[in-house]
C-alpha cells in the first residue's frame, strides 16, 4: 500500500524520533511509505482556540498537501490530530463559509488513520512481537489519551498492541481516563488548573513503579513528561499550590518480576474518616526515578517508538547529557 | 419573528439581537483568576474529589445495569430537539392544557419580571406573621437560584425557607450552592454539624452522624411544613399533552411543600417541556440514572393544575425565558437547552474536580455552565467570555450527557464567538503566537524555513530540557519542563534521506533537497 505519513507539527518539530518509528513500523510491513513537504498541521490549536478564521488556511494547506499526491491511506501518530481532521475540519470550513474545502477535508479525514487503528483495522495486527518483531524489555504504563478513547473511540487497539510487545512488563495506570491536562492552549490559559490534573496524573504515573508512560498523543506525552520531568528535579510542580485529591502512600507489594518491593497506592480523594496525615499527603516517592537508563525527561515515550524496538534495533535511549539520536528511518 | 423571538431568518448573530437574561448566570471574575483561590482550598478539594468519584463510579454501575442505554440517550436527544424545534407550538398546548385544568400562567420575559410576578403572588396570598414579614417554603430549585429570587424577596420583607436538605446547609450556612444536585458538596460532616449548631436554635449538641444531621433538620423543617400558606417550587418536566408538571427529589421535603401549603407557586424554563406524558418513561430512567446514581429516585410527584378539596388550591406557574431564546436562536449552541439538570458532566469534569463550582460565577458550574451561561447571557461581558475556556476539552462530559449535548463542540464554537467578540483590541501574547503560528503553518514551505532554526535552537539549549520561559510560555514552564529540542526536524531528516536515496548529496536545508 502507498501511505502518506502525516507527522503531525509537535512530532515533527519536537519528536522527530516517532516519525521516523512510525515509517520503520510501515515500511516493515512491507508498505511504501510517502511523506507529503507541504504538511504542517492539523489546525486543531488555533481551532481550540475559537480562531476560526486563522484555523482556515492551516485547514487549506494541509488538504492542498494530502490532495497533491496519490496515495491509499494516510496515517499519523497522533489520535488527536486525527479526530481534528474529521471532527473539526468539516466544520471550520463550513462555518467558515467554504463548503469546498469542507467537502474535500472530510474525503482526506475519511482516509487518514491513526497509527493504532491503521494496524488493528487495516493491516491486521494483532500481536506487535509476531507481525513486527517489537521488543522492548521494560515496565510500561498506559495513558490512553481523551481524544484516542472518546473521538477516535480507539478502545483497547494501543493497550493491546503495547501489551502485544515482547518482553515487556505491562502495568495498568490508576484513573487512566482521567486528562492529564494539556488541552493544547487550555494549558496556557488555565495553566494552575491544568498544573493540578499534570500533578495527579505523575503521581499515578510514578505509582505504577513503570520506567516509562507511553501513550499515542505527542502532546499529552509532552505535557506528562515536562512534569514528570520537573517532579523529578525539582520533587514538586514550583508555582502550583501543591495540594491534589489523589494521595499517594508508600506499600509494601511483589512486583511483576517476584520481587517485593516498595512500590505506591493511591488512595482517590480521602475520606473525612480516612485522611492522610500531612506527611503521607503527596509526597514524593522516596527513590523517584526507577528508569532503567533513561534520561530525567525521557520518561514519557510514544507507542511507536515502542512497536518500532526490536532485539535487533532496540529504541535508543539517550544517556545522561547525551543528544537524542536521528536515527535512521529504516 | 415568532411571539417567542425565534428569528425565522437566521443571520449569523441573530440571537445576540435578543435580550440575555439576567440574574445569577454570570461569570463576573474571570474564571483563570477566580479559580486560582479555589484550587488553594485543600479542604474544598477533598470534598469535592471524594463526593464527584463516588457518585462517579455508582452512575458508572447503573448505567452499565441497561443495555439499552445508549438507546435511551437516542430517545432522549430526539425528544429534546423536537421540543425545541417547535417550542412555540408545546407552550401554547402546555398552556392551554394547565390552564384548562384550574392553573394560572404567568409569562416572565427575565430575572425582574418573574421576581415581581411571584412577590406579588405572595403578598395575595401568605399573610404577614407578627415579625411584620411574610413567609414562604421552597423546593429546591434551579430556576429560582439562577433569577435570584431568595435575594429578592428578602428585600421585600419575605422570608423563603429552603427545604431541601443541602440547600438548607447553604442557606443556614450563608454560602452560595456549588454544585446542581449537591449544592452543599463543598461542605463536609463537620462544617454542617457547625453551621446546624450556629443556626438551630434548638439543635443543642450534635454528632457529625449523617442520621442526627438529618433528624435536626427534619424538627426544624416540621413545623414549617405545617403552617406556611404558600410555598415556591421548580420543575423537572412540564408535559404539553396533559398540563402536568413534575418533580423529582430524594427526600419528601419538596413534597410536604407540593401538598400542604395552600398556595403553590411553581418556576419553570420555557424549555423544560416533553410533548407526551409517555416521554417520561425515557426521561425517569435517564435523570436519577445519571445524576444520583439510582434507578429511581425516592420520590417522584406529578400535578396537573388544581383538585378541588385536595392539595394547594392556588396554583400558578412563571414560565420563565431569562435568555433561553437567546439560546435558542443560536444554531451551533441550542442543544444546551436539551439540559435536564442531572449533573453528571460536572462530575466527571477534572477542571469541575479541582475548581469547585463556585469559580463558574453562575448557578449553573461545571462543563454545561460553561456553555448554558455564556449562551443564556453572552459572551460580550468579558469575563463571562472566559468560561467557554474552563475546559481541555476532554470530551467525558459529553460520554456521559444523558440527552447528548456535545458539550466540547459547543466550547469550542463558544469560544469562537468570544474571538470574533473581539475582547483585548491589544493583541495578548498567546494571540501574537498564534497568529504567528497560522502564517507559519498556512504554508508546509515557511514550516520548513521556520525548522531551519532548530539546529540554533538545540545548541543553544545545549541539548538540555528547558526549565523556564518568558511571557506566556512561562506559565507552562512554571509547572513543567520542555524537553531537549531536536538538532533536525522529521521533514529535514526525511529531505536529506531522500537527498541521499537519489544520489543528489544536496545537504539539508538546500532548495533541491526540500523541493
Amino acid at each position: 500500500m502507498r501511505i502518506a505519513l502525516f507527522a503531525t507539527c509537535i512530532v515533527d518539530a519536537m519528536y522527530p524520533e516517532v516519525a521516523q518509528a512510525t515509517v520503520r513500523i510501515l515500511r516493515r510491513l512491507g508498505h511504501e511509505v510517502i511523506f507529503p513537504e507541504g504538511q504542517s498541521c492539523c489546525g486543531q490549536m488555533h481551532i481550540n482556540s475559537g480562531k476560526f478564521a486563522q484555523a482556515e488556511p492551516v485547514i487549506a494547506n494541509h488538504v492542498r498537501a494530502f490532495t497533491g499526491t496519490e496515495w491509499d491511506v494516510a496515517v499519523a501518530p497522533s489520535a488527536s490530530c486525527v479526530a481534528s481532521l474529521g471532527h473539526q475540519q468539516p466544520m471550520v470550513a463550513r462555518r467558515q463559509g467554504n463548503d469546498a474545502l469542507a467537502s474535500e477535508a472530510a474525503e482526506v479525514a475519511d482516509r487518514t488513520y491513526e497509527l493504532t487503528q491503521f494496524l488493528t483495522d487495516v493491516a491486521g495486527v494483532t500481536d506487535a512481537a509476531a507481525d513486527l518483531g517489537s521488543y522492548f524489555p521494560h515496565r510500561v504504563t498506559y495513558h490512553p489519551s481523551c481524544h484516542g478513547m472518546r473521538l477516535l473511540r480507539l478502545g483497547d487497539r494501543q493497550s493491546s498492541l503495547v501489551r502485544s510487545v515482547e518482553g515487556i512488563d505491562f502495568v495498568e495506570l490508576p484513573l487512566a481516563d482521567s486528562c492529564c491536562g494539556f488541552g493544547g492552549t487550555f494549558s496556557v490559559k488555565n495553566p494552575e488548573v491544568s498544573s493540578a490534573m499534570l500533578a495527579d496524573k505523575v503521581r499515578t504515573v510514578q505509582a505504577t513503579n513503570a520506567d516509562v508512560c507511553t501513550g499515542g498523543d505527542a502532546s499529552c506525552l509532552l505535557h506528562i513528561g515536562g512534569g514528570i520531568s520537573r517532579f523529578e528535579r525539582t520533587g514538586g510542580f514550583g508555582g502550583t499550590p501543591d495540594v491534589t485529591a489523589v494521595h499517594v502512600k508508600e506499600t509494601s507489594s511483589t512486583d511483576a518480576r517476584g520481587h517485593t518491593t516498595e512500590t505506591l497506592t493511591t488512595v482517590v480523594g480521602a475520606d473525612d474518616d480516612d485522611h492522610l496525615t500531612p506527611g503521607e499527603r503527596g509526597t514524593a516517592p522516596a527513590e523517584p526515578s526507577r528508569a532503567q537508563g533513561f534520561r530525567v525527561g525521557q520518561a514519557a515515550v510514544h507507542l511507536a517508538r515502542i512497536l518500532a524496538s526490536t532485539k535487533e534495533d532496540p529504541l535508543r535511549v539517550p544517556s545522561e547529557g547525551a543528544e537524542v539520536s536521528g536515527g535512521s528511518l529504516r | 419573528m415568532t411571539f417567542l423571538g425565534m428569528p425565522l431568518l437566521r443571520s449569523k448573530h441573530a440571537h445576540s439581537d435578543l435580550p440575555g437574561g439576567q440574574g445569577n448566570i454570570v461569570e463576573t471574575e474571570a474564571f483563570p483568576e477566580v479559580s486560582h483561590e479555589h484550587l488553594s482550598n485543600q479542604q474544598l478539594r477533598n470534598n469535592i474529589g471524594h463526593a464527584t468519584s463516588t457518585i462517579r463510579s455508582k452512575r458508572a454501575e447503573v448505567v452499565s445495569e441497561l443495555d439499552d442505554w445508549e438507546k435511551l440517550r437516542n430517545a432522549g436527544e430526539a425528544t429534546k430537539n423536537e421540543v425545541m424545534a417547535n417550542l412555540p407550538e408545546y407552550l401554547a398546548q402546555f398552556e392551554e392544557a394547565f390552564t384548562a385544568t384550574g392553573g394560572i400562567i404567568h409569562w416572565a420575559r427575565d430575572a425582574d419580571e418573574a421576581n415581581a410576578i411571584v412577590t406579588e403572588l405572595i403578598e395575595d396570598n401568605a399573610p404577614v406573621l407578627e415579625t411584620g414579614r411574610r413567609e414562604v417554603i421552597k423546593v429546591k430549585s434551579m430556576a429560582t437560584q439562577e433569577i435570584g429570587l431568595n435575594e429578592h424577596l428578602e428585600t421585600q420583607g419575605i422570608d423563603a425557607f429552603e427545604t431541601d436538605l443541602a440547600e438548607l446547609i447553604v442557606q443556614l450556612g450563608e454560602d452560595k450552592p456549588s454544585h446542581i444536585l449537591v449544592p452543599a458538596i463543598h461542605r463536609n460532616r463537620d462544617e454542617i454539624r457547625d453551621i446546624f449548631m450556629k443556626t438551630m436554635p434548638d439543635a443543642g449538641q450534635l454528632t457529625n452522624e449523617p442520621a442526627v444531621l438529618a433528624e435536626a433538620a427534619r424538627k426544624h423543617l416540621r413545623h414549617k411544613f405545617l403552617t406556611t400558606k404558600v410555598a415556591i417550587s421548580g420543575a423537572n418536566f412540564g408535559i404539553a399533552e396533559t398540563g402536568t408538571l413534575g418533580v423529582v427529589e430524594s427526600e419528601g421535603n419538596g413534597r410536604m411543600c407540593l401538598t400542604l401549603p395552600e398556595t403553590l407557586i411553581t418556576v419553570m424554563g420555557i424549555e423544560k417541556l416533553l410533548p407526551r406524558f409517555a416521554d417520561l418513561e425515557v426521561f425517569l430512567q435517564l435523570l436519577p440514572r445519571s445524576s444520583t446514581g439510582e434507578r429511581m429516585n425516592p420520590y417522584t410527584s406529578f400535578w396537573t393544575g388544581r383538585t378541588e378539596g385536595d392539595g394547594p388550591q392556588n396554583v400558578h406557574l412563571v414560565l420563565l425565558d431569562n435568555g433561553r431564546t437567546r439560546a435558542l436562536a443560536d444554531e451551533h449552541g441550542r442543544t444546551a437547552l436539551n439540559c435536564i439538570r442531572c449533573s453528571a458532566c460536572m462530575n466527571v469534569c477534572p477542571v469541575y474536580e479541582r475548581t469547585g463550582g463556585h469559580a463558574y460565577g453562575s448557578t449553573y458550574p461545571g462543563p454545561i455552565g460553561a456553555i448554558l451561561s455564556p449562551l443564556l447571557t453572552g459572551v460580550e461581558d468579558e469575563a463571562n467570555g472566559t468560561l467557554p475556556y474552563a475546559s481541555s476539552l476532554c470530551g467525558a462530559c459529553y460520554d456521559v450527557c444523558p440527552v447528548k449535548i456535545n458539550i466540547p463542540e459547543i466550547l469550542v464554537h463558544l469560544r469562537a464567538e468570544d474571538v470574533e467578540a473581539n475582547h483585548s483590541p491589544v493583541s495578548t501574547q498567546l494571540d501574537a503566537a498564534l497568529t504567528g503560528a497560522s502564517w507559519m503553518m498556512g504554508d508546509g514551505k515557511r514550516m520548513t524555513a521556520v525548522e531551519k532554526g532548530l539546529p540554533l535552537a538545540h545548541k543553544a539549549t545545549r541539548g538540555k530540557q528547558i526549565d523556564a520561559l518568558p511571557g506566556i510560555a512561562g506559565a507552562w514552564t512554571s509547572s513543567r519542563d520542555i524537553p531537549a529540542l531536536p538538532e533536525k526536524s522529521f521533514r529535514q531528516q526525511w529531505a536529506d534521506e531522500e537527498a541521499q536515496r537519489s544520489g543528489t548529496g544536496a545537504q539539508t536545508g538546500d532548495e533541491e533537497g526540500q523541493r
